[in-house]
């Protein structure tokens, strides 16, 4: 048996280090105090050709602690978290933030607003604690072998690794809220590699994967079925080209939509809302989107990736619209950025250990539509189907998005050769208004989930005409 | 580092302090790492002290500071490894870590290697900090924000908004290794950065600067770069940008400016030339030493002994110094950066590459300060013989597919040349190439080679490591742009 469960009991020790040094920074001067406290292990193996390459297992604790004083806050984290380590960094912190300046929106949130029951949302699964080193190498074989004996075109790996993060989390401050939960996380991926000759004068190496990942480990997909997948990704690149320079109608696959779905939280968040730093900016209650977008941050859905029973500032979760048939709702907040904003929070604070609070996504879903995916394919006759984004191309202020793509081209509504070493590039408040098709293929495997869509038009950068 | 430092920014297990960790405590940690077999291990001990500053709305918003110690013990049992790591000095707590990592071992046929006596290997010093920033009062540091809002805000009316922050580490290392090397060195790091936003009759743009390195606070005694500077070149680059008109797209001519455009040859070839992808081939350039890889014009280093360069590093993470190591040479590829695994697969020395992002990761072969030197063309003859292209300045960073050397990066300040001249600047644009074909096709190359100024942080596999680049004025004579206007 492994020895790495995360017990109820230890949630509460973490919860009493939380409370305690609450107690020592007002101690020590601080006006309030809120402190992060985080106990994780994690247990990761990576097999490469059929040979264990990496075994790594290890645990780890952190405590954050965030000092209020009229305004002045200061920041301060330490691995070391006894007594008298823990009192020599509340004084530190009490001095640094003597340093800062006052900050009138720099206050605790009001002790009515605090979460006090919370709920219970099922995060964590002992069978993934149970996994030990020589089982997660198994698994890894097993999958990798699937990709390699899938197709002899898969001459070469990166590897298969099958890793685990279990913690707790307790946070506490001085307003009265304590809280704490614990979870776990098991993934697993198979990254096998082909030789593409198909251009004689430049011989590449194609590489893909897939993936598969839960809080629980029943729900995990075969380790097999990941290796072949990743398999099939990987071939479908050998023999990708340029296309020509054009502007074409652009398919999102749901491991690229979800990245536009994320793209829109960091333009519609009360962060970037104060900062004026968002095209967004004055625009909710406006359809920034085509109608056929609906997109909601739940932290409530039990045995979801990215659930929480009680937000970073200590106040209850709940689900917010975030765009609703197009419409932009209120943004999401955290207390901070509310008050900056003239509001309430959303609930929506995400904390670092070393950090201040800041609006964060839970599980932000996008809606799914009614068209079955190969009728958008037929649907569309001609474009770029999108696999895979590179690159940073993206100006939060004024839209301007290009990014890096791979993918396959579309013709006679089906996908056809495989196409990368190009960029797509639009306005992204254009981008999304032109969404005109999304599929019925929503799948909730990250926190952050998308369907297949389609953007009308973009351009896209490739050879010359 | 010719200061002492106070004691709160010394490691306790080093020499003097409250956990001495000395060499016959770490070699019965090896010992216990070896026990299952295992032919290799190697114990990294770091403590870190962080502090950073941010001013915003012409106010100090916050002040954070940070503590991290723990240590890392490896075994390696052929080309595997296994890892464990503990935030703990106590014994049981590191001999449980060692036993964990030994466990890659079990089932191994071998007989335990002997533990050879660890020797302090010499180590040159390549950081310039007489004094780390981290002694000097926090006044001081928060003056230098004042300072860069200031003179952002006052290049120009139409800048209505200014952050700026300063970040300073030091960290501490002590390694010891089952083959008989012991080393130690005190690794300081800092960073300023500005960012600014213009705004213009309703439209916004934002431009940033920064630097810094391994340098303490007199790095800002040079007036090209003091706090001002970086603060008016934020600003600089919002203005200009306010006038952007929409890119082009489609292949056409590119030349890079001197210095952060180095980030494109870390891109394109820096990554491609790490040996763990040789080793396992799943790198374009698996096989390829010895050949023409690059325009005969291309010379490319890696000089981990650039003294005060953020990426410099007097010893790497597995006890072996920093080198300036030639990966390719007028074009042709002669050598890889490497770690101990792959040094050893190819039979050669360690080149001082072994790199890694705390004690909680393995060690990887990582770049250090990585550059593209410099030619005989003059810079103005470089923009003048471009009929129509683009002239690329300022990047927010790159990406690379290691296997099929597909390369992206982002470009923040770049102007479109017509006639051989700079005339509009342009939006945010992506470039993006296959790194083999564009340093093929490198065919000017300008004699004003430049360092950038110390900001770009590199991540691999998901470690981050400080690093930094440079270029002379380059002409790449054909690159995909990715613009809109088709």
């Amino acid at each position: 048996m492994s020895a790495a469960h995360v017990t109820e009991q230890t949630v509460k020790e973490l919860c009493d280090i939380a409370q305690l040094a609450v107690e020592l920074a007002k101690k020590a001067g601080a006006e309030h105090a809120e402190v992060l406290v985080r106990d994780g292990s994690e247990l990761t193996a990576k097999v490469r050709l059929g040979e264990p390459e990496l075994v790594q297992e290890a645990g780890s604790r952190a405590l954050g602690l965030r000092v209020l004083r009229g305004g002045r806050r200061a920041v301060t984290y330490t691995s070391d978290l006894r007594r008298e380590a823990l009192e020599a960094l509340c004084a530190e912190t009490v001095t640094l933030a003597g340093f800062a300046e006052p900050d009138e929106y720099a206050l605790p949130p009001d002790p009515s607003l605090l979460a006090t029951n919370l709920p219970e949302l099922d995060l964590y699964d002992p069978a993934v604690a149970e996994v030990d080193a020589a089982w997660a190498l198994k698994q890894a074989i097993a999958g990798e072998a699937a990709a390699r004996k899938h197709d002899a075109r898969v001459t070469n790996s990166e590897g298969a690794t099958w890793s685990r993060v279990l913690g707790a989390t307790a946070f506490a401050t001085s307003g009265g809220f304590v809280g704490g939960y614990r979870g776990s996380y098991a993934s697993f991926v198979v990254e096998p590699l082909c030789d593409d000759t198909s251009d004689a004068t430049n011989p590449k190496k194609r590489n893909g994967y897939w993936w598969t990942a839960s809080r629980f480990l029943a729900e995990l997909e075969a380790a097999e079925a990941i290796g072949i997948e990743a398999a099939r990704r990987t071939l479908a690149t050998i023999g990708s080209r340029k296309v020509e320079t054009q502007e074409c109608p652009i398919v999102f696959d749901p491991e690229v939509s979800r990245s536009l779905v994320g793209t829109i939280f960091s333009v519609a968040n009360g962060s970037a809302f104060w900062r004026k730093s968002t095209y967004l900016f004055g625009k909710e209650g406006e359809l920034i989107a085509s109608p056929l977008v609906t997109i909601t941050d739940d932290p409530l859905i039990p045995r979801a990736p990215g659930s929480r029973p009680f937000d970073g500032d200590g106040l209850p979760t709940r689900k917010n619209s975030v765009v609703d048939k197009g419409v932009l709702g209120p943004v999401l907040c955290d207390v901070y950025s509310a008050r900056k904003l003239g509001r309430e929070s959303t609930g929506s604070a995400g904390r670092g250990i070393g950090g201040n609070p800041g609006p964060t996504t839970s599980n932000l879903v996008m809606q799914a539509g009614t068209m079955k995916r190969d009728a958008l394919l037929r649907d569309t006759g001609r474009g770029l189907y999108v696999t895979s984004l590179m690159g940073f191309g993206f100006n939060p202020v004024t839209g301007d998005f290009s990014r890096g793509a791979q993918g396959f081209w579309i013709e006679g509504g089906e996908l056809t050769f495989p196409v990368s070493e190009i960029t797509i590039a639009a306005n992204f408040d254009e981008i999304l208004k032109r969404i005109d098709a999304v599929a019925d293929d929503l799948e909730l495997r990250s926190s952050t989930a998308a369907p297949t869509l389609r953007v009308s038009h973009m351009t896209l950068a490739g050879t010359s005409k | 580092m010719t200061t002492t430092l106070p004691a709160a920014l010394r490691a306790p297990f080093s020499a003097g302090g409250t956990n001495v960790i000395d060499a016959q405590l770490a070699n019965r940690l090896l010992s216990l790492a070896l026990d299952a077999g295992g032919d290799y291990a190697d114990i990294y001990f770091e403590f870190r002290v962080s502090a950073d500053y941010a001013l915003e709305e012409e106010q100090i918003r916050t002040l954070g500071r940070g503590i991290t110690l723990g240590l890392g013990v490896r075994v390696t049992k052929g080309d595997a490894t296994g890892y464990a790591y503990c935030e703990d000095l106590a014994w049981d707590k590191m001999a449980h870590a060692a036993k964990t990592a030994g466990q890659i071992a079990v089932g191994g046929g071998h007989a335990p290697v002997s533990i050879t006596p660890v020797s302090q290997i010499a180590i040159p010093s390549f950081y310039a900090v007489p004094t780390p920033s981290l002694v000097v009062p926090a006044e001081d540091k928060l003056a230098l924000l004042r300072a860069a809002d200031k003179a952002a805000r006052a290049f120009d009316p139409r800048i209505v908004k200014v952050e700026a922050s300063f970040a300073e580490s030091i960290k501490e290392v002590l390694l010891f290794t089952s083959d008989g090397r012991m080393a130690t060195d005190v690794q300081p790091l800092m960073r300023f950065g500005v960012r600014a936003v213009a705004e213009d009759h309703g439209k916004r743009q934002s431009g940033s600067g920064g630097g810094g390195g391994r340098y303490g606070l007199d790095y800002f005694a040079d007036a090209a770069r003091d706090a001002a500077a970086h603060g008016r070149e934020a600003a600089r680059v919002a203005i200009a940008m306010l006038d952007a008109r929409d890119a082009p797209a489609g292949e056409m001519p590119v030349v890079l400016g001197p210095g952060d455009s180095g980030i494109l040859l870390h891109e394109a070839v820096g990554h491609g030339l790490e040996a763990d992808f040789n080793r396992k081939e799943t790198s374009n350039y698996s096989g390829q030493l010895g050949k023409q890889v690059a325009s005969p014009l291309c010379t490319v280093v890696d000089d981990g002994t650039i003294v005060g360069s953020r990426g410099a590093i007097n010893v790497d993470d597995e006890g072996y110094a920093g080198q300036n190591n030639v990966l390719i040479e007028n074009g042709v590829l002669v050598g890889y950066m490497h770690d101990r695994l792959s040094a050893k697969h190819y039979g050669i020395k360690p080149t001082g590459n072994g790199r890694r992002e705390s004690f909680r990761s393995m060690p990887l072969p990582r770049m250090t300060n990585t550059s593209l030197l410099g030619g005989k063309d003059d810079p103005a003859d470089i923009i003048k013989s471009v009929k129509r292209g683009v002239y690329a300045k300022r990047f927010s960073g790159g990406q690379v597919n290691i296997s099929n050397g597909d390369f992206l990066f982002s470009l923040t300040e770049s102007y479109l040349i017509e006639d051989g001249k700079l005339t509009a600047p342009l939006k945010g644009v992506n470039l993006i190439g296959n790194g083999p074909e564009v340093l093929r096709r490198v065919d000017m190359l300008g004699s004003d080679f430049e360092l950038s100024d110390g900001i770009w942080t590199c991540g691999k596999d998901g470690q981050s490591v400080p690093v930094n680049v440079g270029t002379p004025t380059v002409r790449i004579a054909s690159i995909t742009v990715g613009g809109t206007q088709a």
